[in-house]
């Protein structure tokens, strides 16, 4: 199952409720604002082992946070996007 | 495969009309159908002709109009959220006596059925905003 989070998780309570739901078999995209929940040393850094967390690139480099991804979190694009969304039968955007 | 989105923010707003489009292009052109666009709340916004965005700015709507144009993707703008928001066509002009109409071409304007059936024959549904 794919999981879509695009607010910040200083803002809302959005990326925390996804991973208190998402199974351990999951893939959690940040995308928007969503993606600074991807970042290394935050308050809620620590939640991002319970399962693989994706963050869109474009949005990445749109708020300069490249450098501070914590590890195991990948980057897609678009096009990896798409490729999520098709390979996941369910979608949950968390919005 | 066939895809559907749902847009619930409005151009300009945030950013979730962008990423939609984003996602419907790059979609596109990767050999998928996109059976509906459907606009919800303030996404009913991005349907309208009468936005002059400054010229070195994206022009949401003209640009979803340009991609249903190339790709004959269905543009479904909510009826009661268009009503609201002043998202109007000519049916909807003459229903309730307005003097314009602005819907951008391209788009249409039609009920939630739209939304239900667009979850039914395709085979994912990505919602956007809100």
């Amino acid at each position: 199952m794919l999981h879509i989070v695009n607010k910040s998780p200083f803002e809302r309570d959005a990326f925390t409720s996804c991973m208190a739901h998402a199974a351990a078999d999951s893939t959690v995209l940040l995308i928007e604002d969503g993606v600074f929940a991807a970042m290394k040393g935050s308050t809620v850094a620590d939640q991002l082992s319970k399962t693989k967390v994706v963050a869109l690139q474009s949005d990445v480099a749109a708020r300069g946070i490249e450098a501070n991804l914590a590890d195991g979190v990948e980057m897609v694009d678009y096009a990896g996007f798409v490729d999520l969304v098709t390979d996941n039968e369910k979608i949950q955007s968390w919005v | 495969m066939k895809l559907s989105i749902q847009v619930n923010e409005g151009p300009y707003q945030h950013q979730c009309s962008d990423s939609a489009y984003n996602f419907t292009k790059a979609a596109l052109e990767k050999g998928h159908e996109i059976f509906r666009v459907f606009f919800y709340h303030d996404g009913v916004n991005n349907g309208t002709r009468l936005a002059s965005p400054p010229q070195d700015d994206r022009n949401v709507q003209q640009r979803w109009s340009d991609l249903a144009k190339e790709h004959e993707v269905d543009l479904v703008i909510c009826v009661a959220a268009a009503q609201r928001r002043g998202i109007v066509d000519d049916g909807e002009a003459e229903r309730n006596g307005k003097d314009a109409t602005n819907i951008m071409d391209g788009f249409r304007i039609s009920g939630l059925g739209q939304l239900i059936e667009a979850g039914i024959q395709s085979d994912r549904l990505v919602v956007f905003g809100g």
